[in-house]
C-alpha cells in the first residue's frame, strides 16, 4: 500500500482551480482559431478573434477567462492501492475548492439550498465530485470547472431502441437548435448513449473532457460524430449565435451497454471556454 | 450597420437612431443586475418601494463578476445568458429602463416591451470577460451586498463594445444572423 496524504490532493485541486481558470487546453484554442480561418460570417470572425484576444489577456494579467469560473467539477481516479490519510478525501478535495478559489480571485457560485434560500456558500463548496475506484496506486485528479449557461442547455432524455441512431442524431441537432446564442457557441456536444438515467449524464460530461481533434476510437461512432458536426455547425447559429458556419467546434460521442427496453441519451453542452486540466499524484 | 459611440443615461433619440448589427461603444455609468437581483427589484416595484437607483434612462449589465484583486478595479467580467431575466425585463422597462446587455436571445415579450417602451439590448461577447473588464474604470456594490456576486455595482465604462441586437423597430440580429447562414443538409 502506497500512503499518501490527503494534503496533496487539497494542493492539486488548489492549483487545478487556478489553472484551468486562466489557461484554456491547446487544443481548444487551436480549435477556436482552425475556425476562425474557415469563418464566413464577417461579425462571426470578429467574435472569435475577441475570444482568442481574451485568452492572451487573460494569461497575461493572470485573469479568469471567463467570470463564471464554474461549479467545482471533480472526477477522482483513486488507485486500489493507495491509503488516503491525514483526513476525508472529500473533504480534502472541497478544502482545495475553497483554497482555489479565494486565492485565485475566482468567482463563488453557488448557493447552498437550490430552490428556496439560494445563499451562496461564499467558497465555491461543495464541489460536484465523482470518484472510481482503479488499479494502481496513485490518484488522478480532472478538474474541469462547468459553467452555468452552458450547462443549463443540457438535457436526458430516455429514447427507445424503436428510435435508433437516427432518433438520437435528431435529438442532438435539436437540442443544439434550441440552445442558439445561450450556451456561448461555438459548443462543444458531449453525447452520451447507454447505461441508465443517470449513467448517460455522466457519460456525456466525460465526452467532454475527450482532446478535440482525437478520433472516436469507434469508426462508426466517429462517422456519427462527423455527420453531426456538419448538421449542428449547418444551424446557422455561429459565435455567440449571432449567426455564421461555427456552431460547434467538436461533437463527442461515448457509449456503454444498456437494458433491452431501453436507449437513455444525454447532451451535455459546454461554452467555447472548454476548461479541464489533470494532476496524477 | 454602423458604429455609434454611446453614452448613458440613454434617451429616445439616442435609442431610435440604433439598428440591429450596429457595432456600440458604451460609456457612461450602468449598473450590473442579475437573477437574485432582478427578482429583489420587481419585487420593491411591485410594493411601491425605492430603488437602489434610478431607471430612468439606465442600463443594465447582466453580469456576475469575479471578485477584484487588491488594486485592480474589476476583475473578469463578462455578460451572463440573458433569457433568465426575460421574467423580470418589461415591468424594468415600463419604469424607464433603456438598455440591457447580456449574452442570446430575449422572449418575444421582452423584444414588444422593448418597441412599445423604447429600448435596446446589446450583446456583449460571452466568455471574453477579461477584456470587457480593461473598459470598466470604476465599480463599487450600491445594494445587495449580501447577495455576494449578484450584488447590483454601479460601474463606470469607457467605450465598452458591444452589438445591438434588438432595436425600438424589433429587429434581431439572432434571427437575421441565424437565416443568413444557416444551410440545408
Amino acid at each position: 500500500m502506497r500512503e499518501l496524504d490527503v494534503a496533496k490532493v487539497t494542493e492539486a485541486v488548489r492549483d487545478l482551480c487556478i489553472d484551468t481558470n486562466i489557461h484554456l487546453p491547446d487544443d481548444v484554442k487551436k480549435a477556436l482559431r482552425d475556425a476562425l480561418a474557415k469563418e464566413e460570417s464577417p461579425l462571426g470572425r470578429e467574435i472569435l478573434q475577441v475570444i482568442l484576444d481574451n485568452h492572451d489577456i487573460a494569461e497575461k494579467e493572470r485573469m479568469p477567462i471567463c467570470q463564471d469560473t464554474g461549479a467545482a467539477i471533480v472526477f477522482l481516479e483513486v488507485g486500489q492501492d493507495v491509503h488516503l490519510t491525514g483526513g476525508a478525501l472529500e473533504d480534502a478535495v472541497n478544502e482545495g475548492v475553497r483554497k482555489g478559489y479565494a486565492d485565485g480571485y475566482l468567482r463563488k457560485s453557488m448557493v447552498g439550498d437550490p430552490v428556496m434560500k439560494r445563499k451562496n456558500t461564499t467558497d465555491n463548496t461543495p464541489a460536484i465530485i465523482h470518484t472510481r475506484i482503479v488499479p494502481g496506486d496513485r490518484v488522478r485528479i480532472t478538474f474541469a470547472p462547468k459553467g452555468g449557461g452552458a450547462e443549463n442547455m443540457s438535457e436526458v432524455r430516455m429514447m427507445t431502441a424503436a428510435d435508433g441512431i437516427e432518433g438520437v442524431k435528431n435529438f442532438v441537432v435539436d437540442r443544439v437548435s434550441r440552445s442558439g446564442g445561450n450556451p456561448c457557441p461555438p459548443i462543444v456536444v458531449g453525447v452520451g448513449i447507454g447505461g441508465s438515467f443517470e449513467k448517460c449524464a455522466m457519460l456525456a460530461k466525460e465526452a467532454l473532457l475527450r482532446p478535440i481533434g482525437e478520433p472516436n476510437p469507434d469508426p462508426e461512432f466517429d462517422r456519427v460524430e462527423k455527420e453531426l458536426l456538419r448538421r449542428v455547425n449547418n444551424l446557422g447559429i455561429g459565435p455567440q449565435g449571432l449567426g455564421g458556419r461555427t456552431t460547434a467546434l467538436a461533437v463527442h460521442i461515448r457509449t456503454v451497454p444498456c437494458h433491452i427496453a431501453s436507449m437513455p441519451v444525454a447532451v451535455n453542452i459546454q461554452c467555447h471556454a472548454s476548461r479541464h486540466g489533470e494532476r496524477s499524484i | 450597420m454602423k458604429t455609434v459611440e454611446l453614452r448613458t443615461p440613454l434617451d429616445d433619440k439616442q435609442i431610435s437612431n440604433l439598428e440591429s448589427g450596429d457595432k456600440v461603444f458604451l460609456s457612461g455609468e450602468i449598473y450590473t443586475a442579475r437573477d437574485a437581483a432582478h427578482k429583489r427589484l420587481v419585487e420593491l416595484i411591485e410594493n411601491g418601494g425605492e430603488l437602489p437607483f434610478d431607471l430612468k434612462g439606465a442600463v443594465i449589465y447582466y453580469v456576475g463578476p469575479a471578485p477584484a484583486r487588491p488594486g485592480q478595479v474589476m476583475n473578469s467580467a463578462g455578460p451572463t445568458t440573458s433569457y433568465r431575466m426575460d421574467v423580470f425585463t418589461p415591468l424594468l422597462l415600463e419604469h424607464g429602463l433603456k438598455g440591457t446587455i447580456g449574452k442570446g436571445p430575449r422572449s418575444i415579450r421582452v423584444r414588444e416591451s422593448m418597441v412599445e417602451n423604447r429600448g435596446v439590448y446589446f450583446a456583449a461577447v460571452g466568455g471574453a470577460a477579461a477584456g470587457i473588464a480593461s473598459s470598466v474604470r470604476q465599480a463599487e456594490v450600491i445594494a445587495y451586498d449580501d447577495l455576494g456576486p449578484e450584488a447590483i455595482r454601479r460601474l463606470v465604462v469607457e467605450r465598452m463594445p458591444l452589438f445591438v441586437v434588438n432595436d425600438t423597430k424589433g429587429n434581431d440580429l439572432f434571427e437575421q444572423g441565424v437565416a443568413e447562414y444557416r444551410r440545408e443538409d
